[in-house]
């Protein structure tokens, strides 16, 4: 079927600002999520679905995190990580200390006191700006981190501050293996995915934008700097506290503070810059990219280069290719393969006359 | 007993608009930036329905005055009343919520989205479905979308820029996002509208144009205008009395003939004063 919008005309206002107004791009949507649900979990072996197809999802949540605060309401972060951290002590914590609690309400209430502590550290960015709100965010990484260590009650009193998962129940079903896991994260990701487009299609979104774009315009429509910027702060912090939940629940089991450091900030940050600043398909562009990298790269390299390498050369590669895109895409195209993907639709609606 | 004589001239000069009571009052506003005397001891006020333009060389402090009606500014002495009310602590937002939208010297549009989402933007104040409701789409935030698109469409229709609804602003032309930053501040149904040289930078039929949207938006909505121009054929043709601004201080006020006839002014403009 070609991608064409011929003969797809809008008769109301309802059917031109829907989800996805082109009707390909609507079964397109239909056909992926058939297929992540119900194919995959019967093709993917044990490996995929519990290594690579779970923690990309699960951050390509934290990209989706970012992407709204940085790529939409335009505030840069270094702390996304921090948050996803307070997201997974939180959800933790509320699984231990209150009797049957449902685990979808652990992880709402995990996400919450991630928006509460987000709005907290977002407070600086209604004085300052671009570099120096990135510094400041950098506080709230190292201050987060180093308060769940040094409060042992954070982890119950563990040995160096690890937490392990309790078990998911949920209405009687355990989800304790990777196809299950799988999908309850594949849920919960398209759930909020949905949610995040909704947000962006309408004034919530077009708010942030806003400020992104031009603050003092923005203040001369009506628009309240503080609370858009707030509200920006706390829903990013809600999806990246999610995503951390979901990194100790159905991804790794057991975590520590310091596994959510800002190295991990910073790989979120690179999702979103190559996936695509400002758009909900680069963050998961992103996250699938950065997280399958280094899988593609090692058997390649073991392929067609075999075991002749010195010891380290893989990961030193990896390196210098996400450096070379970051840059790559820094300067060239800077909102990422979502544009290009776009722009390659564009073109493909067109064809073949071009004008 | 000025006033009113001038009311009245203006009455006459804008032909069956009815020129009403004065809406905004402006008394001995001052507005220093350190050192910098931008605006010093300006009164004047504005009615209901005139197109009020504020004229001067280059620095004269016609923007800074705008800043001051809308909040943007603080001034350090004098009273505003609006609507019969004097405003004390005011904040941008304030201003708009009271009426009050602008456009800008410089074009402020929001760089990175369509034309559509623009103007819906500057509709927001009048939508009010919350948070969650937008994050689920349904009930009463696609209501809002759909019953506020209605408007924002009869604003595309009104400045006639139907054909680039979909298109990212900043791949308009400069006149074009001119008008979609007219569109923008007309979609807030404000009672007062501040254009700061809407006109500046427009060959002669785009200024036609906005002329015409101008007086449109005046007379079919009776939105009272606060209008900054340097095109002195332009200000003389539309507006029904003129503030003259030099260096900070008002050196003129009145209907554009006598405007004109000002000795002060006409020394101003030809720069032999000072
Ligand atoms: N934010 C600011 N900070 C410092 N000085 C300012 C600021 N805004 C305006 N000024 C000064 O106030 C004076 C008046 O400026 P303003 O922009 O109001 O003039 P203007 O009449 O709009 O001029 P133009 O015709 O060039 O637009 C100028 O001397 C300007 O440098
Ligand atoms: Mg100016």
């Amino acid at each position: 079927m070609l991608y064409r919008e011929a003969g797809q005309f809008k008769a109301s206002y309802q059917e031109d600002a829907q989800i996805f107004p082109i009707r390909q791009d609507r079964v397109g949507f239909i056909a992926l999520l058939a297929f992540f649900f119900v194919v995959v979990p019967m093709i993917a072996n044990q490996y995929w679905l519990q290594a690579i197809l779970t923690p990309v999802l699960i951050f390509s949540l934290a990209a989706l995190g970012l992407n709204i605060l940085t790529g939409y309401a335009g505030q840069l972060s270094l702390g996304s990580a921090a948050f996803m951290a307070v997201g997974a002590f939180a959800t933790y914590n509320f699984m231990l200390r209150i009797d049957g609690i449902p685990f979808l309400v652990a992880v709402v209430l995990g996400g919450l006191c991630a928006a509460g502590v987000g709005i907290l550290f977002g407070l600086p960015s209604l004085r300052i700006k671009g570099f120096y709100l990135a510094v400041a965010t950098l506080a709230a990484q190292f201050f987060i981190v180093w308060v769940l260590v040094k409060f042992p009650w954070f982890s119950n009193y563990s040995s160096s501050g690890v937490i392990t998962a309790q078990e998911i129940n949920i209405l009687g079903f355990a989800f304790n293996t990777p196809e299950t896991k799988y999908l309850l994260t594949l849920l919960v990701v398209t759930v909020l995915a949905l949610a995040a487009k909704n947000m962006v299609r309408s004034t919530t979104g077009r708010k942030w934008m806003a400020v992104r774009d031009m603050d003092v315009a923005a203040e001369v429509i009506g628009i309240r700097l503080m609370r858009t910027k707030l509200q920006a702060f706390a829903v990013s912090s809600f999806y990246c506290g999610v995503a951390g939940a979901l990194y100790a629940y159905t991804y790794l089991g057991t975590v520590e503070p310091e596994g959510f450091n800002l190295d991990l900030s910073f790989k979120i940050l690179f999702m979103i810059i190559i996936g695509g600043v400002g758009s909900i398909l680069g963050s998961f562009l992103g996250a699938a990219f950065i997280v399958l990298l280094p899988v593609f790269l090692n058997i390649f390299l073991h392929s067609f280069v075999g075991a002749a390498l010195p010891p380290g050369f893989g990961s030193n590669l990896e390196l210098m290719i996400f450096g070379g895109l970051i840059i790559f895409f820094l300067i060239v195209e800077p909102h990422g393969m979502a544009r290009l993907w776009q722009i390659g639709k564009e073109k493909l609606r067109l064809w073949p006359f071009p004008h | 007993m000025m006033m009113n004589d001038m009311a009245q001239e203006a009455v006459a000069a804008g032909g069956g608009r009815k020129i009403g009571e004065v809406i905004l009052d402006l008394q001995n506003i001052s507005l220093r930036f350190g050192g910098v005397k931008a605006l010093t001891d300006i009164s004047f006020d504005v009615r209901k329905h005139e197109i009020r333009a504020i004229i001067g060389p280059n620095g004269a402090g016609k923007s800074s005055m705008l800043n001051v009606i809308n909040g943007v500014y603080h001034p350090q002495e004098g009273r505003i009343v609006f609507h019969g009310e004097e405003r004390k602590e005011m904040e941008p937002y304030m201003a708009a919520s009271q009426g009050i939208a602008r456009t800008f010297q410089n074009i402020a549009l929001f760089k990175g989205m369509s034309v559509l989402d623009n103007i819906m933007t500057g509709r927001h104040m009048k939508m009010n479905a919350g948070l969650l409701s937008h994050m689920l789409y349904f009930g009463r935030a696609q209501k809002e979308e759909i019953e506020h698109r209605k408007k924002v469409e009869e604003v595309i229709d009104f400045l006639e820029i139907q054909s680039i609804r979909k298109t990212p602003v900043g791949r308009l032309p400069y006149g074009l996002q001119k008008r979609v930053e007219l569109a923008r501040a007309l979609a807030a149904d404000p009672d007062l509208l501040l254009l700061d040289e809407p006109m500046a930078g427009m060959n002669v039929e785009e200024k036609q144009d906005m002329c015409r949207f101008i007086l449109d938006v005046n007379d079919q909505f009776g939105t009272t205008i606060v209008l900054i121009e340097h095109d002195m054929g332009v200000v003389m043709d539309i507006s029904d009395r003129v503030v003259v601004l030099d260096y900070g201080k008002k050196i003129g006020d009145g209907t554009p003939d006598e405007v004109k006839s000002n000795p002060e002014v006409i020394a101003a403009y030809l720069g032999t004063s000072h």
